[in-house]
């Protein structure tokens, strides 16, 4: 479990997290939404220790983030920022095998190796794993970054906006990947994730941000109410149920 | 061709550059000519090896491909230490004064620059950028200064500043050699320790802390190497931090990989192939009538001019 007390973070002279307190369970798929500026990533972030906390505390499984050695953090969190873009010559299988550094130190193993091919598999990546990652489209280099992380092989696996510049079929895709890596795997996931129709359908828990503040947070069928939502996006919802899913229409 | 086929190759032209430079016309001088061929060999591995290294890793830290450790400044402040002794106790002093004391007080005073740079860059956690853009105000400042004194000097004196403007081979000291071969040895020693990382690195910040490396305390390493390194070539031959630019570019163009193990060895080869060669050029084709850098930096100039007009294209 990641627990999360009294979290607070400043921008300059922005407070870009104020006092957010929350609990991240295990095995479940955990979603950030909220309006633009609301700290979502910046809260990712400060879990996944890419940046620095001013004041809180962070445990991941009862043991302070600041002071965990880097390495064996790499083997139990893993987290995948929004924009990822290389100049390097990479092709797809070389990438997902940096997944597999904090365990080998560049020098990978067959194990380790047996791990990249798992990834790979299970991203449906096999026929273009010796292509180069600028001839990918980018559904395709997203789940390639994904593969990276699966061969990491973290108990948690944090995201950034996996969905961004994807289109319906990929977003599809990769919320169902994420959906069998809890379900099969037994993995814990967090997303920051905009499209809150995918937060409703997919995640069993969902925290709302707003001003670097939690809002609300509750499972879906908690969460996904007008009521709720006009509280956290100032705006209009009718929240319609759909095969036991409930769906958000905002578009009009 | 796999990275290593080309290591080889690399290794074999390196090789052959070598031996033509070593023995083309020596004649029946051996005993004169040849040690001296050799301490020019040696100075042009030791400063190229550390030049191709420090540039390639400063682009892996910085994930920029154009950039070489002289916007940090070093390289003015070479010049601004070579025309402040000029300008303060004239060239006479210079040419008189001890090439050891001289050597080491150089070296000294530019990682003592760096060392105080970064200690003021990393007390406020601050990134690698904001480091370089620090670098580039002070390489500023440096050049203003250095010109400002070489305005003032005797034109005779200027003379002598201009000649240390352009990296040259013609007259190393062997002594020097020694001390600086010995510390670029021990500042590589210190580097294969962290050169695991620099793969990781190439990635970018984010992914390199996701996957466990200490960003911070590594990038530290890094600099505070190519400090050394960099300060280390330039006081022995010269601000010579272009070839660099060129050998790295080269390097990645020919060795079509990420991996740092090959790109470091092919970047070394590269230099080294570049400067014996252009050593070579030097003194067999314009008899010494130019210096290494100028034929470096044209030369770099036009397969710069190229790079563009290619990329402009596609």
């Amino acid at each position: 479990m990641i627990r999360v007390n009294h979290l607070f973070k400043k921008y300059g002279r922005k407070q870009v997290i104020e006092d957010v307190s929350i609990q991240i369970e295990k095995g479940k798929i955990t979603s950030f939404i909220g309006p633009n500026g609301a700290g979502k990533s910046t809260l990712l972030s400060m879990i996944s220790r890419l940046i620095a906390k001013d004041a809180g505390e962070i445990t991941i499984d009862d043991q302070d983030l600041t002071k965990s050695k880097n390495r064996d953090l790499a083997k139990k969190i893993s987290i995948l920022k929004q924009s990822n873009f290389t100049t390097l010559r990479l092709t797809v299988r070389e990438l997902v095998s940096f997944g597999r550094f904090p365990y080998s130190q560049g020098k990978l193993t067959e194990t380790d190796w047996k791990h990249v091919d798992e990834a790979i598999r299970y991203l449906n990546l096999e026929d273009i794993q010796h292509r180069y990652l600028d001839q990918l489209s980018g559904g395709q280099q997203q789940r390639a970054y994904i593969a990276m992380v699966v061969a990491q092989d973290t108990e948690y696996i944090l995201l950034d906006e996996p969905l961004n510049n994807l289109d319906m079929k990929h977003a599809v895709q990769i919320m169902k990947i994420l959906r069998r890596l809890v379900d099969d795997l037994g993995k814990t996931v967090v997303i920051v994730i905009h499209d809150i129709n995918f937060a409703s359908c997919y995640s069993d828990h969902i925290v709302a941000l707003k001003d670097g503040k939690v809002v609300r947070e509750g499972a879906p069928h908690e969460m996904i109410h007008s009521s709720v939502l006009k509280e956290i996006y100032n705006m209009d919802f009718n929240v319609e149920r759909f095969n036991n899913h409930r769906i958000c229409l905002y578009y009009t | 061709m796999t990275p290593k086929a080309k290591t080889i190759l690399l290794t074999a032209v390196s090789a052959v550059v070598v031996t033509i430079y070593l023995f083309l016309d020596l004649g029946g001088n051996w005993d004169y000519a040849l040690p001296r061929r050799i301490a020019k060999v040696l100075a042009m591995i030791l400063t190229g090896g550390a030049i191709a290294l420090s540039t390639t890793v400063f682009q892996t830290i910085t994930n920029n491909r154009i950039l070489t450790p002289s916007i940090m400044g070093l390289d003015s402040l070479y010049l601004l230490i070579q025309t402040v002794v000029i300008f303060m106790v004239g060239s006479t002093t210079l040419t008189m004064m001890n090439n050891h004391i001289h050597f080491l007080m150089t070296v000294g005073i530019m990682i003592l620059f760096s060392g105080v740079l970064y200690k003021v860059m990393f007390r406020g956690g601050r990134n690698v950028y904001f480091l370089l853009l620090i670098g580039i105000i002070f390489g500023t400042l440096f050049q203003s200064l250095s010109s400002f004194m070489q305005i003032l000097i005797d034109p005779n004196e200027f003379q002598i500043v201009q000649d240390k403007m352009f990296a040259s081979f013609n007259n190393i000291n062997t002594d020097l050699l020694w001390i600086a071969g010995a510390l670029i040895l021990a500042v590589t020693l210190y580097f294969l320790r962290f050169a695991k990382y620099l793969d990781v690195l190439s990635l970018g910040r984010d992914q390199a802390v996701n996957l466990g490396v200490e960003y911070d305390y590594v990038v530290k390493q890094f600099l505070i190497i190519i400090a050394v390194l960099v300060s280390i070539s330039t006081a022995l031959v010269g601000p010579i931090t272009f070839l660099g630019l060129l050998v790295v570019n080269v390097t990645y163009e020919f060795m079509k990989t990420y991996r740092h193990r090959y790109l470091l060895t092919g970047s070394l080869l590269i230099s080294v192939i570049t400067l014996v060669g252009g050593q070579l050029i030097v003194e067999k084709v314009f008899t010494f009538t130019t210096t290494l850098s100028v034929i470096i930096n044209f030369v770099g100039g036009v397969y710069f001019i190229y790079l563009l007009l290619k990329g402009s294209r596609t």
